[in-house]
């Protein structure tokens, strides 16, 4: 029983960086019906800028400069590279993707993978091939609850990512930037009928996309401080196939189901040998989807693609 | 002149739509553009509203500006052009409410926003019944109104109507074109009117143009057009 709620624990962090990543996907794709197939990497950009920020920071407060706490220099780390990958994001949009809006969308789709291999590759050649490990910023505390090991860590990455998933749903809930995206998924067409910049939504969509998986990259760099500039593809995939599950437009489908894969394949990984995990679990996902082809949430898309 | 259009050509996949198509619109003034279904009316409109290539050669002039140098956003948000698209189009899954504050998304005025709103809710008093209500859930009449009352907040120097009487029924439609009347009159907002129920068209419009393959083949007075014999067997029925 005890390994059971272990196992529940650790599905729960390792759903969180599913979840995160998914939102990005899910938001773009709801508003411009477009995959960002360099998603996954620009949340591997998102954990290096990360560790570069988290580093410097940690060289400025050892040599005296100013001296910060770990759980400062981690906040500032945060938000630091939120807006970097932001920016990030939003040069993907304008140079990758607005070109292309009124093409094929497989040529997006292409696009996007190149987008994807230019972030590698520039990795690459900017820091060589090496791994590198992400500064511990905070002292790992250990509880231990009735045999299930908890760790301040994992508490923290689980709470983050909600308040971050909870942050972005009140935004779009709530708020006048929020609603935009929400017509823009109903019907993107008259979205410019109504005096409203396309190019403007869709940027932000991505600036948000973005500074998320860079909150998700930063976490996992605190679970997993190793860092490869290959670490986005697998995530991009499994974070896309969440996308896809939660349904389109329903954000909260894309978390949910973010979720839903991390337990899934932590607890196949419990029952059966864990090289036949990523087999098992996906063939369970691609059961599910048969029986709901447009995910938990999803509706097929009913406007008209033009006016 | 508030809007001058000349030579206007359009194409749509090698296929040409309008063929050099000339209109004029004074301000304040309420003018129809009739023609049978596939003439070019819609086409025409979102040409002025920029959502379509224009060939080169024609020319589209609003208030002296160039149309051709603005975006779709622009046209609504800079020169007060706005366009109740065909079907309305409606974000089904926002409230009335909030498909009234979309429209005003680009506007900064805020005093103006808060009173265009009840404005748009004194016109139409059933909307302010279903403020909260998603507009996917409106019936077709409620549906045109939040359509109208949308574009009205948006923009309302120019109005570009598509079809508002489809599917309407003969007493939702006479109320909906009071409004638009009512609209006209009070804040000297023009429309440009595209309509295939062309008695209702011409009874509402100053003026009218008859489009047929992408050409004007007849143009002027609505009192001249209705009784002119091609228009009266064409689009009166006989």
């Amino acid at each position: 029983m005890t390994y059971f709620f272990q196992n529940v624990v650790n599905a729960l962090q390792w759903g969180s960086f599913y979840a995160l990543i998914a939102l990005g996907y899910s938001m773009v794709y709801s508003i411009l019906m477009l995959f960002n197939f360099a998603h996954g990497d620009i949340f591997m950009v998102g954990a290096y800028i990360g560790f570069g920020v988290a580093t410097l920071l940690v060289a400025m407060s050892a040599g005296g400069a100013i001296v910060l706490p770990g759980w400062l220099i981690l906040i500032l780390t945060i938000l630091i590279s939120m807006f970097l990958t932001a920016l990030l994001g939003m040069f993907v949009e304008r140079v990758g993707y607005r070109p292309l809006r009124d093409a094929p969308r497989a040529s997006a789709a292409i696009t996007g993978l190149m987008i994807g291999i230019i972030l590698e590759t520039g990795n690459l050649w900017l820091l060589g091939a090496r791994r590198v490990s992400f500064p511990s910023l905070i002292q790992t505390v250990t509880y231990d609850v009735g045999g299930v090991i908890l760790t301040n860590k994992k508490i923290m990455i689980v709470l983050v990512a909600l308040a971050f998933m909870l942050a972005l749903h009140l935004f779009v809930r709530h708020s006048k930037w929020g609603m935009a995206m929400r017509a823009m998924a109903f019907d993107y067409v008259v979205v410019p009928l109504m005096g409203v910049s396309i190019n403007t939504i869709a940027r932000m969509t991505f600036a948000i996309g973005s500074a998320l998986a860079a909150v998700a990259g930063i976490l996992f760099s605190i679970a997993y401080p190793v860092l490869d500039p290959y670490m986005g593809i697998v995530f991009g995939w499994k974070a896309f196939v969440a996308a896809i599950l939660g349904g389109r437009g329903s954000i909260m489908g894309a978390a949910l189901a973010g979720f839903l894969l991390g337990f899934i394949e932590i607890f196949v990984a419990m029952a059966f040998p864990s090289t036949l995990r990523d087999l098992i679990a996906y063939s369970i996902i691609m059961v599910i989807l048969v029986f709901r082809p447009h995910g938990f949430f999803g509706e097929p898309y009913s406007a008209k693609l033009r006016l | 002149m508030m809007l001058e259009i000349d030579n206007l050509r359009v194409s749509y996949g090698g296929i040409r739509a309008l063929h050099g198509l000339s209109l004029r619109i004074d301000a304040g003034e309420i003018v129809c553009v009739l023609g049978a279904n596939g003439a070019g009316k819609s086409t025409t409109l979102r040409a002025i509203s920029r959502l379509v290539p224009v060939e080169k050669g024609g020319t589209m002039r609003f208030v002296g500006r160039d149309l051709l140098g603005y975006s779709p956003d622009k046209v609504v948000s800079q020169l007060g052009i706005s366009h109740v698209p065909e079907g309305r189009r409606l974000f089904g899954n926002l409230t009335v409410k909030e498909n009234l504050r979309f429209a005003a998304f680009a506007r900064k005025d805020g005093g103006g926003i808060a009173r265009d709103t009840e404005r748009v809710f004194t016109i139409f008093p059933r909307l302010q019944e279903r403020a909260g209500q998603k507009a996917g859930t409106l019936s077709g009449g409620e549906q045109q109104m939040l359509a109208i009352g949308r574009a009205f907040v948006s923009a309302r120097k120019l109005m570009l109507l598509d079809e508002p009487s489809m599917g309407l029924a003969p007493l939702l439609m006479m109320s909906v074109f009071a409004a638009l009347q009512e609209i006209n009159r009070a804040e000297g907002t023009a429309i440009l009117l595209v309509e295939q129920n062309a008695r209702l068209a011409l009874h509402f419009a100053a003026r009218g143009y008859v489009l047929e393959n992408g050409h004007i083949v007849l143009e002027g007075s609505s009192q001249a057009l209705l009784h002119d014999e091609r228009v009266k067997k064409a689009y009166l029925g006989g």
